[in-house]
């Protein structure tokens, strides 16, 4: 038995018919064809399923889709279009911070979560709260490097005259 | 993996979700957070016919201090725990621990409630309730009862709730001045703790040792607290509290350390926690 949900999904309104067992990941990957949210392993350990709900990050595959009746959902594909992470998104690229791509859209909105907070966050920082996303292939260095050389970036353009 | 099929319905009140779990007995479970219960339902270790979602419920959100209590909602989150002036100024031993569960994006919907009814053996915040004396507030078809703390934890990821029952709020008692203190050991950060330790000493009074990850539940190192509060956070305090925790707790082995590893870092982390209370002692 389906049930009736209506959320904001990137910005845009959506009504849609969920089974109560369908978590908000699958819904936006297989019932909106938003497939930038990416699922490893369904039960919170990956953080592949990284999605924003009413501005917060959380594990897409640990919030059924008829929890988020009445939300405000954003996906990678949301702030990538508005340019929100642009300069996140290009230095991950300049310094190689991803190779197969599948932890990346995830890794973006957990460091755009932590650098809406906290202006220039040190090392450790930025590892703490990347502890939550596993990257299988690049051994971090070269995220943290991005992150941080963002964060730097954008404080001294807020800085620049 | 994905669940299994399940109904699911929001509660309005307390009332409606006891009167949903009453009428559909074993059958039905109660959603808050859903960051241990998802899980266990995406891996198929639990297949309940009907979710009833608490999560929208007004009376159990929200964080309140009055009268010389402090009153946290069962949905109140661990991030909301976590960014709370009240929590941070009247119970900052919370503030420091939540920030050892799990990782944000799980802080930001993982709730308080669900944690103690979960009553996970390597959690944090069950020792936490037991050092700071906590009163755990429960509805039930019986109507509303109170259970202490140390009353409330049974066993591994057991408590005296009924499956009927909801776990509403939970008080603590204001401790001006109180030494506390909280410490964990885990293999990363956001892991489960291999070992872990959270105490507080109100002014006057017995030290509480809550300690988790070793043992069945989270437990209440009751030698080593009289030891302690018998010699002070002295050397010789500390020593003797050491030399008690053997009697008080009783590891486990897993594959991440041994029973006598476990009783040893117990001690490590008595030392690092109570070790700078000598000062104000
Ligand atoms: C990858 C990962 C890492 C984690 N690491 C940690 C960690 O390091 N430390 C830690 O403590 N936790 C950790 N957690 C668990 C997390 O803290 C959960 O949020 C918490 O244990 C349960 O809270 P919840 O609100 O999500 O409960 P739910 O998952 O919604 O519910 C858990 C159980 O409690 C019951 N329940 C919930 N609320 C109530 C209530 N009000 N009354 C009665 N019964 C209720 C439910 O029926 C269910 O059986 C981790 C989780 C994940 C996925
Ligand atoms: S798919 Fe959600 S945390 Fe791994
Ligand atoms: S780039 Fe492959 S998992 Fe991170």
């Amino acid at each position: 038995m389906t049930i009736p949900v209506r959320l904001i999904v990137n910005g845009e309104m959506v009504e849609a018919a969920v089974l109560p067992r369908t978590h908000l990941a699958d819904f936006l990957r297989e019932q909106l064809g938003l497939t930038g949210t990416h699922l490893g392993c369904e039960h919170g350990v990956c953080g592949a399923c990284t999605v924003r709900l009413d501005g917060a990050i959380v594990r897409g595959c640990l919030v059924l889709a008829v929890q988020a009746d009445g939300a405000a959902v954003q996906t990678i594909e949301g702030v990538s279009d508005s340019g929100e992470i642009a300069d996140l998104q290009a230095e991950f690229a300049a310094r190689n911070a991803l190779q197969c791509g599948y932890c990346t859209p995830a890794m973006l909105l957990t460091a755009q979560d932590l650098l809406r907070r906290v202006r220039v966050p040190d090392r450790a920082a930025i590892r703490e709260h990347l502890s939550g996303n596993y990257c299988r292939c690049t051994g971090y260095q070269s995220i943290v490097d991005a992150i941080e050389a963002v964060a730097i970036a954008r404080s001294q353009r807020a800085d620049a005259p | 993996m994905k669940a299994a099929a399940f109904d699911y319905l929001q509660a309005d009140s307390v009332g409606q979700a006891v009167a949903l779990l009453s009428r559909h007995g074993d059958s039905a479970k109660l959603l808050a957070g859903g960051q241990s219960l998802l899980p266990a339902l995406n891996l198929r270790l639990s297949a309940p016919a009907l979710l009833i979602d608490i999560g929208r419920i007004a009376s159990l959100r929200g964080i309140a201090v009055a009268g010389g209590v402090l009153r946290i909602g069962a949905t109140v989150t661990h991030a909301e725990l976590l960014a709370s002036p009240e929590i941070a100024s009247h119970a900052p031993l919370l503030t420091r621990a939540i920030a050892h569960v799990a990782h944000a994006a799980i802080r930001n919907r993982g709730t308080l409630g669900g944690s103690l009814a979960n009553a996970d053996p390597a959690a944090e915040l069950p020792a936490c309730a037991l050092a700071l004396g906590a009163r755990i507030l429960i509805d039930g078809p019986a109507g509303p009862r109170v259970v202490a703390a140390e009353d409330f934890f049974t066993g591994l990821f057991e408590t005296v709730m009924a499956p009927d029952e909801v776990l509403v709020a939970v008080e603590i008692d204001l401790s001006p001045d109180a030494a506390w203190g909280f410490e964990e050991l885990s293999r990363r950060s956001g892991d489960y703790a291999i070992v872990g330790l959270a105490a507080h000493r109100p002014r006057h009074g017995t030290p509480r040792l809550a300690y988790f990850a070793v043992g069945t539940s989270a437990i209440l190192a009751r030698h080593a607290a009289v030891a302690l509060a018998q010699r002070g956070a002295t050397p010789e305090g500390i020593a003797a509290a050491e030399a008690a925790l053997a009697d008080d707790l009783e590891p486990h082995d897993d594959p991440e350390a041994s029973a006598a590893m476990r009783l040893h870092l117990a001690r490590v982390l008595l030392r690092r926690v109570v070790g700078p209370w000598s000062r104000s002692a």
